[in-house]
C-alpha cells in the first residue's frame, strides 16, 4: 500500500476543486460542508476558495482535516469557517476577514501574518503560534508552545492555558493575555505593545518590565474575556518594553550590547 | 529537516504491537521532511539469543567486477570471526547483497566482538542486542520496510528517521537510528543540529568508544548508554544531556524497555505527543501520529527541557 498523500501540497500544479461540498439552504443563508478525509492539501484549499470565491458561500465546515499542513492559508473574504478536527502546521495563515474556528488542536506557526478576523482553537497550539499577527483575535483555550506571537504587529493573542518560553519574542504592537503560566524569558527584545499573565512567569527576556496595570487595561481585559466567554479566575499584570534597546541612532553594535 | 517517530506498546509484552507497519507508516507520512534515507530501530520480543544486523558496504559506492565476489567473502569471514569468538550461529538472513542478520549465542563481551567483525574492510555493525535491530537503507520508508521485509515485524517498541542530510553523507553511515556501540539494545533518533559534537566525540574517544560516521547524532546514543553504564537511570542521563549538549535538538532514544523523548532548552525542533492507555505515539508531525491511529485524537507538544520516558 503506497501513501500518496504529499503533506506539502506542491505535487498537484494541475489538481482542481473536487466538488464535493454539499451545499444546504438559500440565498444568504447558505452553508456548505465537505470532507477533506480523501483530500489533498492543495483540494481542501481549492474546494473552501471554490466555496467562498466563486460561490460566495459565507458558512463553511471542514470535516475530518486529519492534521493536514497549510489549510485555509489566504481567505480573504469574511466568512465563517469551521475545521471540525485538527491542523498541522501553517494552519490559516495570511487570512485576511473570515472568522474560523478549529475544534481541535493546531501545530506550528498558526495564524502566521494574519491580517484580521478571528481564530478561535478549541485545544492546544504548537509553537511560533501568530507569529507576525498584524490583526484581528488569535484565541487559543488550551495550552501553547514557544514564541507566541514572535515578532506580533497588532491584534490580540488570547490564551487560556500556559504559553512556553520566549512569549512575545521581538513582539513590536498588539497584545497578549495568557491566561496561565508563561516560560522562561517572557517579552525577550519587545519593541512596544503589552503582555498581560495571569498565572507564574518563569523568567522575564531582555529588557521586557512590569508595567502598573491601569483602569484601561482592565476594561480591555474584561471586554476581550468577556466576548470569549472566557472567565479566568486570576489577577493578570502587565509586561511592556522597558525602551533600554530603544537605540533608535547610530550606536555601533559593540556599544548597543552595553546596555544589554 | 529530517522527521522523527517513535512508539511504544505498553503492554507489549503480552500482545506484541504490529511495529514494522507502524513505523512504516508513521515514517512514510513525513516523507517530505526528509527522502534521503530512511531508518529504524524495531524492538521484537526479548530473547536470549542475540541479533546482528551488519552493512557490509554503502549501496552507492561504486561497484567494481569484484564488488559481489568480495561482500560474499567478507560475510563469510565475519561468520568464521563470530565463530572463533565462540558464537554459536543459529540463523543468518541477507535481505540484500550488502547487509545481513545474524542471530547467534553467545555470552561474553560485546565490544571485542563488535570490534572483530568491523575489522573486517567496509564492514559496520548496525545494530546489537536481544531484542533491538536497527534497518536503514537509502530511499523512503516504505521501500526499505519492503527491502528488508519489515511487514511482519511485531514487537514491543520502535523508533525511526527519515532524514534530510545537512551535515554529512547520504550513506547508510550517515543514517539514522544510531546504535550505542558496544551497548547492547539501546539506540537514538536524532532531529537537529549539535554544536559540540568534535569535543563529545573526542571524549568518548579517549574512553574507547569508536565512531563510524561523521554524523553529530552518533554521539548521543554513545553518550547516554555510557551514563547508563556508570550507574545511572536513562532519565538522569537524559536530563544531565540538556546542559552537556549544545545546539538544537529532540531526540528519541530507546532501550530494552524504555523509549524516552528530549528537547533541548530553545524547543527549536517539533514534537507531537500522542498518550493513551494503551500505548505512546509520537512523531516530528501530527500526521504521523494520525497515520497509525484511526480514531479522533487529543494531542500535545511537550516543552524546551521537557524529558519524558515510557516503559513497555
Amino acid at each position: 500500500m503506497k501513501i500518496s498523500y504529499d503533506a506539502r501540497g506542491l505535487a498537484e500544479p494541475h489538481a482542481r476543486a473536487p466538488e464535493t461540498a454539499v451545499i444546504e439552504g438559500e440565498g444568504a443563508g447558505r452553508r456548505a460542508v465537505f470532507d477533506a478525509a480523501d483530500l489533498s492539501t492543495r483540494q481542501i484549499n481549492l474546494e473552501l476558495r471554490r466555496l467562498v470565491y466563486a460561490e460566495g458561500i459565507t458558512d463553511v465546515t471542514i470535516r475530518n482535516p486529519g492534521a493536514k499542513h497549510s489549510v485555509a492559508v489566504g481567505i480573504l473574504a469574511r466568512c465563517r469557517i469551521t475545521i471540525d478536527g485538527s491542523l498541522g502546521y501553517f494552519g490559516c495563515g495570511l487570512i485576511d476577514g473570515p472568522e474560523i474556528r478549529v475544534t481541535g488542536r493546531v501545530g506550528w506557526s498558526v495564524a502566521e501574518n494574519m491580517m484580521s478576523g478571528v481564530l478561535l482553537i478549541e485545544k492546544n497550539a504548537g509553537s511560533l503560534t501568530a507569529a507576525a499577527l498584524r490583526g484581528g483575535d488569535v484565541v487559543v483555550r488550551g495550552d501553547v508552545g514557544a514564541r507566541t506571537g514572535i515578532d506580533q504587529k497588532g491584534g490580540t493573542i488570547l490564551v487560556g492555558g500556559d504559553a512556553g518560553l520566549l512569549t512575545g519574542f521581538m513582539m513590536q504592537r498588539g497584545r497578549q493575555i495568557i491566561c496561565g503560566n508563561v516560560g522562561s524569558g517572557l517579552g525577550d527584545s519587545m519593541y512596544d505593545g503589552a503582555i498581560y499573565v495571569g498565572g507564574k512567569i518563569a523568567s522575564l527576556g531582555v529588557d521586557c518590565v512590569e508595567a502598573e496595570l491601569t483602569a484601561a487595561d482592565d476594561e480591555f481585559l474584561a471586554r476581550k474575556l468577556r466576548i470569549y466567554g472566557m472567565h479566568p479566575n486570576v489577577t493578570f499584570r502587565k509586561f511592556v518594553c522597558g525602551q533600554k534597546l530603544w537605540n533608535y541612532d547610530n550606536l555601533e553594535p559593540a556599544e548597543r550590547k552595553l546596555v544589554l | 529537516m529530517c522527521g522523527i517517530a517513535g512508539i511504544i506498546h505498553r503492554d507489549g509484552t503480552s500482545t506484541p504491537g504490529d511495529i514494522g507497519n507502524e513505523m512504516t507508516k508513521m515514517l512514510q507520512a513525513m516523507k517530505h521532511r526528509g527522502p534521503d534515507s530512511s531508518g529504524f530501530a524495531l524492538y521484537g520480543p526479548p530473547d536470549d539469543m542475540l541479533v546482528m544486523r551488519i552493512k557490509l558496504a554503502d549501496p552507492n559506492e561504486t561497484r567494481d567486477y569484484g564488488w559481489s565476489d568480495r561482500l560474499e567473502r567478507h560475510r563469510n569471514e565475519i561468520e568464521a570471526r563470530l565463530a572463533k569468538l565462540g558464537a554459536v550461529i543459529d540463523a543468518v538472513r541477507g535481505d540484500q547483497e550488502y547487509s545481513f542478520r545474524v542471530r547467534f549465542r553467545y555470552t561474553g563481551e560485546l565490544k571485542p566482538l563488535a570490534d572483530y567483525v568491523e575489522d573486517v574492510p567496509g564492514c559496520e555493525v548496525l545494530s546489537l542486542g536481544h531484542s533491538l535491530e536497527i534497518v536503514k537503507d537509502l530511499s523512503d520508508a516504505e521501500s526499505v520496510a519492503e527491502r528488508y521485509r519489515l511487514a511482519g515485524f511485531t514487537g514491543t517498541h520502535a523508533i525511526g528517521h527519515v532524514r534530510m542530510a545537512t551535515e554529512s553523507d547520504v550513506d547508510i553511515s550517515g543514517a539514522h537510528p544510531y546504535w550505542a556501540y558496544p551497548f547492547s539494545d539501546i539506540a537514538v533518533v536524532h532531529n537537529g543540529q549539535l554544536t559540540n559534537y568534535h569535543q563529545w566525540k573526542r571524549r568518548l574517544e579517549r574512553i574507547g568508544h569508536r565512531f563510524q560516521s561523521e554524523c553529530d547524532s552518533e554521539i548521543i546514543a554513545v553518550y547516554l548508554a555510557q551514563k547508563m553504564d556508570d550507574g545511572l537511570t536513562l532519565e538522569t542521563a537524559m536530563k544531565q544531556s540538556l546542559d552537556e549538549l549544545d545546539g538544537v535538538f529532540t531526540y528519541l532514544v530507546v532501550t530494552g524497555d524504555e523509549l524516552g523523548v528530549a528537547k533541548d532548552e530553545m524547543a527549536a525542533k517539533p514534537l507531537v505527543l500522542y498518550e493513551s492507555p494503551e500505548l505512546v505515539a509520537l512523531a516530528s508531525e501530527e500526521v504521523a501520529i494520525r497515520a497509525v491511529i484511526g480514531h479522533e485524537i487529543d494531542t500535545y507538544d511537550p516543552y524546551e527541557r521537557q524529558v519524558l520516558v515510557w516503559h513497555r
